[in-house]
């Protein structure tokens, strides 16, 4: 008797039919599509894209050398070298990051210990060289002038969960 | 109007190839404005049933995309694989669409309308669509690489096989018909019944036969096995790039219009209105001239192949086989036992 049944089903092609009426039905469904460069998704605070080193209000940059984030880092990407200043303290020679190795997880932010490397709101960027994907720390440091306002706002709505 | 008319006869009398050409072109140039559009109808039909708005950046609503599409194919290098047989490798895109374009010369698009009206027509129309499958066939062979070779094997065997099942719902049609010239076949489903006296009735189950072999001749989802993306990358013509890439693109498109057109002309009356001799809106509609019923009837039934594409997983490849010998061949044999023994007992309705 079943055999029947799935036989004349499958004949008059009843499921099929129902199939077409469920995509049927969604052709009229209203659209959700972001209209990208005119429209923008909302961005959380805790958005991860593009680095940045932040610096005190003195002007003075926060990173400390202490090679947290090197450590963290699971793709490898960042690379450090430090050296005492003229004044003593111990500041990075060198603050790399591969952006062609980093996988965004946000990690370097969650270990620095005074805040220094973050990741910004900021997503729309591009290379033209593969060279350029090195963020360097001059480049880093730029990035972090450029977005000061916004990310000291962010972290401090960020601060309770941390 | 008089001098061109006076030009149209004298043309037809002395330089007739100059006529035939200025008929070809004017038969041709709107199919490739309907093949254009026809993806553009496509990637917005889809699109909108996957809840998404699909092109709508490259003109007022995406209206200039497909034009966009066809300038970058034109511009893109032709690369022709070092191991591939030259001249068969861009033979085989024009005998894709060449049989696609030269199916419309017996096509009626209205009472009269028509290039040739030759008694043949049907008979024409099988030969030329099964002309096709040599282009996916030679494509595969000449591109000199495995997974075009896949390709091209399995839709061998699937159009052949369908070729079968398309052939005998076109006998149907024919017995119905008693002719097989395609105006003839468009007048026998005339009737003071409207769209009740077209064949789509009386031969419903070759109806919907004759609409599924068509999607598995065009090579088109659920039955595109000889593209398979997931399982053989692109099928035939994976080797293909720019120009001859357009040409197998426009070939399926205009098959499928093709089809689409000939569905509607067989079973869903052509050029007829739907409404003809029924009281108030037989009358009401009497002004639309046929070639709009047809137009209106081609594009519900080419929407219907977007609709497929859009709802169906690919069939399996023994499931395939299965569904074109074992069940379309038996049922299409008897059918055109039943339609055979209607016509011979005048059936009322259609066949008295």
């Amino acid at each position: 008797m079943k055999v029947l049944r799935d036989y004349v089903k499958s004949l008059f092609l009843l499921e099929l039919m129902r199939g077409l009426g469920l995509t049927g039905r969604y052709l009229f469904k209203k659209k959700f599509t972001v209209q990208y460069p005119e429209e923008r998704a909302p961005i959380s605070p805790r958005f991860r894209g593009l680095h940045a080193q932040r610096r005190y209000a003195s002007g003075e940059e926060r990173c400390i050398a202490c090679k947290l984030c090197e450590a963290t880092c699971p793709a490898l990407a960042i690379t450090i070298e430090a050296k005492p200043r003229e004044d003593g303290s111990r500041r990075t020679t060198r603050y790399d990051i591969d952006l062609f190795k980093c996988i965004f997880c946000g990690y370097c932010q969650e270990s620095c210990p005074v805040d220094a490397i973050v990741e910004t709101r900021h997503y729309e960027y591009h290379f033209e060289n593969r060279e350029d994907a090195i963020m360097t720390k001059e480049k880093l440091l730029a990035v972090g002038d450029k977005y000061e306002a916004q990310l000291a706002a962010d972290i401090a709505a960020q601060a309770r969960y941390r | 109007m008089e001098a061109l008319m006076n030009l149209w006869e004298w043309l037809g009398e002395n330089l007739i190839v100059i006529q035939i050409l200025i008929k070809i072109v004017v038969i041709v140039a709107p199919l490739m404005l309907c093949v254009a559009y026809f993806t553009y109808a496509e990637r917005k039909i889809i699109g909108y049933m996957q809840v998404r708005i699909g092109p709508n950046r490259v003109g007022p609503k995406g209206w200039l995309q497909p034009i966009a599409d066809a300038v970058k194919l034109m511009f893109k290098e032709i690369t022709i694989p070092t191991g591939a047989n030259k001249l068969l490798f861009l033979i085989a895109p024009m005998l894709t669409l060449g049989p696609a374009l030269a199916a419309w010369a017996v096509f009626p698009f209205d009472e009269g309308l028509v290039l040739s009206d030759i008694n043949a027509g049907l008979l024409y129309l099988i030969a030329l669509t099964s002309v096709g499958v040599y282009g996916v066939i030679i494509a595969g062979w000449a591109s000199n690489s495995k997974y075009a070779f896949l390709g091209a094997m399995r839709s061998a065997a699937q159009i052949v096989s369908y070729e079968i099942a398309m052939g005998f719902a076109l006998v149907g049609v024919l017995v119905a018909a008693g002719s097989l010239n395609l105006g003839e076949i468009v007048r026998a489903q005339q009737g003071d019944g409207g769209l009740f006296n077209w064949f789509w009735l009386p031969l419903f189950p070759l109806f919907l036969i004759y609409f599924i072999s068509g999607v598995a001749e065009t090579n088109r989802a659920p039955f595109d096995v000889a593209e398979g993306e997931s399982e053989i990358v692109a099928g035939f013509h994976v080797e293909y790039s720019g120009m001859p890439f357009a040409v197998f693109f426009l070939g399926e498109y205009a098959n499928m219009i093709l089809i689409s057109a000939l569905t509607s002309l067989l079973f869903l009356g052509g050029w007829l209105s739907p409404f003809h001799g029924w009281p108030l809106l037989g009358p009401l509609f009497e002004w639309v001239p046929g070639f709009f019923w047809l137009f209106f009837k081609a594009a519900a039934v080419g929407f219907f192949f977007l609709w497929l594409r859009a709802t169906f997983p690919r069939y399996r490849y023994d499931q395939i086989m299965r569904l074109g010998w074992k069940v379309f061949i038996p049922i299409t044999i008897v059918w055109i036992a039943v339609v055979g023994l209607a016509v011979v007992f005048e059936m009322p309705w259609w066949f008295d």
